[in-house]
């Protein structure tokens, strides 16, 4: 379910803590951090370039109420789900999932960085999956694979790339994952009515959820 | 057979660390009779292992001097070193005691001449030295230790060793048929002085204590520093025996933290700044520390002494928790992190690590006699905290993470608590 991103920056005010408390998955931990620095220097991702803040900031930029700056960060797409951090955190904070609770609240609010690798993928495998309850190597691959960097169809680009990655490619045809033809339909789970409607359940829980929540 | 008077008016006190050693003495002089059992051959408990200490910065044997001036003028405490309470059964008023005595196989003659030690051959782990050298296997547990009187290690008992020993000694101290025994005494109260233990820092394991010999903890530190110590007081490193002149403090190592200790162990700031000191004094100008906290937490009277420290241009602060240490090929620990002020990282080779250690109470993992479980409760972090109406008071670190002069306040006040108990029973008798 989507929210309405001014409503709830006017909602909240300036109490953008308060917000992710109600908002996001785990937010109601974050007023733990003692800002030990433990999760900063554990962080693998924080040792690469590219990533805006590592937990601890994100921590204390909430707490100072900088909520477009956190919102709009690529920081939580980053997080690799190494759990380094929560496991060392001398709060116990569940540190991993407190990312993904404040990256998915971007992504609802529809904030969250557009082309973001991490936000971008995990989008385009999740409608993959979800169509037929198996994922369809081939269409996922076109699909991340033949498009530029705003996102819109690109053959040339793909093709480009598919030379690249060619090797990989045959590898994964040889190892038997990876069926060419999947490109005209690809196998299915059983009971196709099923998983739908079993999805569709799924979703509307989660959204009675959030809307309790948003309300 | 050890005989000891005792009646359900004596108090009995369990450790004797600086806490228990005064508990003892502030009963006694008001005129009760006292039993101070000790797991230690010595008195003095982890204090007489400090080097110096903080505020005053005074050598702990100068205190601890005092202290046994007045318990050997006193009559009226009944000292048993390498002794241990292995039963409690009764209730307040009306204690009935086991404690189990660990052969020393030297008896009251001993006049530490020392030639039993010059005797022997097989050396043992220098406990009183944290391990960090060996003694030989007839030692004195330190040189001030009291009582002065030698131990026989019992892994020689049996062998040439203890033979030899026992020929060398002119005054025939030595009794090697001594036996482990228990005996029983009574008491009306009883003060549970049991004190901590550091914590085991292996257990921090990104901090790879055991593993790099560079890192060492605190009561290590302690050690290195002391001219009694095993490297006579030169700050050397263990790996290789480097002067080390670049030493970094890990604060909080292993308190305040849900995955270890979860309190404030209060007085690890104050030791760390203390030790800053030992560098200083080792290396001068060239002596650098570097501290790495999350906030200093020098409490109320000792602000003057942190402000002093960080007015010392060789001491560094870093405001970070250490995330994890590697090793340089030359041995160097090497520090990770971000340091919060700006967030930065950092990746700083040292020449030696210092864990600031916490306290982890003695009684923890302990199995409490039954009797006194009753009564006795453990706060979230496993110290002592008392329950309605024991005859049984803790003191010291065994009640909470404490230094010494609030060690010895909570002494005090557990003598008193103990003296009223013993009072009751007096009126009751008469
Ligand atoms: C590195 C370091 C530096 C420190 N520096 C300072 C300083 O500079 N200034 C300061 O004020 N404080 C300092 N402290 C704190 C100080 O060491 C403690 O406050 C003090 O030792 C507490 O005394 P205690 O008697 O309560 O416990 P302990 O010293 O632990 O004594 C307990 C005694 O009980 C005995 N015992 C344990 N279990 C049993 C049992 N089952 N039966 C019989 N006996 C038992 C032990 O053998 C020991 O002798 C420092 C601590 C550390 C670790
Ligand atoms: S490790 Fe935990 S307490 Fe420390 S800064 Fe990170 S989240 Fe905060
Ligand atoms: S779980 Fe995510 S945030 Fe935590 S250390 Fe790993 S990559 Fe960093
Ligand atoms: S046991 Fe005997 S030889 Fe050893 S120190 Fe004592 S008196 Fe000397
Ligand atoms: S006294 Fe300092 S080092 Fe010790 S646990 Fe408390 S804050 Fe940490």
């Amino acid at each position: 379910m989507s929210v309405n991103n001014t409503e709830m920056a006017v909602r909240y005010k300036n109490n953008f803590l308060k917000e992710l408390e109600d908002q996001a998955e785990m937010g109601e931990w974050i007023k733990m951090c003692m800002q030990c620095g433990v999760c900063a220097g554990s962080c693998p991702t924080n040792f690469h370039p590219g990533w805006d803040h590592p937990p601890q900031e994100i921590f204390m930029m909430v707490r100072a109420g900088r909520r477009e700056e956190v919102l709009t960060s690529n920081s939580m797409w980053m997080c690799t789900s190494c759990y380094n951090c929560y496991v060392r955190c001398p709060r116990k904070l569940p540190i991993t999932h407190i990312m993904h609770g404040i990256a998915n609240y971007a992504h609802r609010l529809g904030v969250a960085p557009k082309l973001q690798p991490t936000r971008n993928f995990g989008k385009i495998f999740w409608n993959n999956a979800a169509k037929t309850g198996r994922v369809n190597e081939v269409m996922l691959t076109v699909d991340l694979y033949f498009r530029n960097a705003e996102g819109k169809f690109d053959l040339m680009g793909g093709i480009k790339k598919a030379l690249e990655m060619q090797s990989v490619a045959i590898g994964l045809v040889k190892a038997g994952r990876l069926n060419p033809l999947e490109l005209f339909g690809g196998h299915k789970c059983k009971d196709q009515k099923g998983l739908q409607s079993m999805l569709k359940k799924a979703r509307e829980l989660e959204e009675t959820r959030k809307a309790l929540k948003a309300a | 057979m050890t005989s000891i008077v005792a009646t359900n008016q004596t108090i009995l006190v369990v450790g004797g660390g600086i806490a228990g050693m005064t508990a003892a003495l502030e009963a006694a002089e008001t005129g009760k009779q006292v039993v101070l059992v000790e797991k230690n051959p010595w008195l003095g408990g982890r204090t007489a292992q400090l080097y110096r200490y903080f505020p005053k910065m005074c050598h702990p044997t100068c205190g601890l001097e005092i202290n046994l001036r007045r318990l050997k003028a006193n009559p009226r405490i009944q000292v048993l070193t390498m002794a241990e309470v292995t039963g409690i059964s009764g209730e307040a008023g009306n204690y009935s005691v086991n404690v189990t005595l660990s052969p020393r196989y030297v008896n009251n003659k001993c006049t530490a001449c020392g030639e039993c030690s010059k005797a022997v051959n097989s050396e043992i782990a220098d406990a009183f030295n944290y391990n960090l050298g060996k003694v030989k296997a007839a030692y004195l547990p330190h040189d001030m230790a009291y009582p002065q009187r030698y131990v026989l290690d019992p892994s020689i008992i049996g062998t040439a060793d203890a033979e030899a020993a026992k020929a060398a000694c002119k005054v025939g101290a030595i009794d090697l048929d001594q036996q482990t025994e228990t005996v029983s005494l009574n008491a009306g109260a009883i003060v549970w002085a049991t004190g901590f233990q550091p914590y085991a820092a292996e257990k921090i394991t990104p901090y790879r204590y055991g593993e790099f010999k560079n890192v060492i903890t605190n009561v290590e530190f302690e050690r290195l520093a002391d001219p009694h110590g095993p490297t006579k007081g030169k700050i050397l490193r263990p790996s290789d025996g480097k002067e080390a002149k670049n030493v970094a403090f890990i604060q909080c190592a292993g308190s305040r933290d849900e995955n270890h200790l979860r309190h404030c162990s209060r007085f690890c700031c104050m030791a760390s700044l203390k030790q800053t000191h030992y560098v200083q004094e080792a290396f001068g100008d060239e002596g650098k520390s570097t501290i790495y906290y999350i906030d200093i937490r020098a409490i109320d009277r000792f602000e003057d002494f942190y402000q002093k420290v960080k007015a010392n241009p060789n001491v560094a602060f870093v405001k970070s928790k250490v995330a994890r240490i590697s090793e340089d090929k030359n041995g160097d620990p090497r520090l990770w992190g971000v340091n919060t002020e700006g967030y930065k990282r950092y990746s700083e080779p040292h020449d030696l690590v210092v864990l600031a250690v916490g306290m982890e109470p003695a009684v923890k993992g302990m199995a409490i006699p039954a009797a006194l479980s009753e009564g006795i409760v453990a706060d979230s972090s496993g110290f002592l905290a008392m329950n309605g109406n024991t005859g049984v008071f803790g003191a010291g670190c065994a009640t909470n993470a404490l230094d010494v002069n609030r060690a010895v306040q909570s002494a005090t006040a557990a003598a008193l608590r103990a003296i009223q108990v013993v009072n009751q029973v007096a009126r009751a008798e008469n």
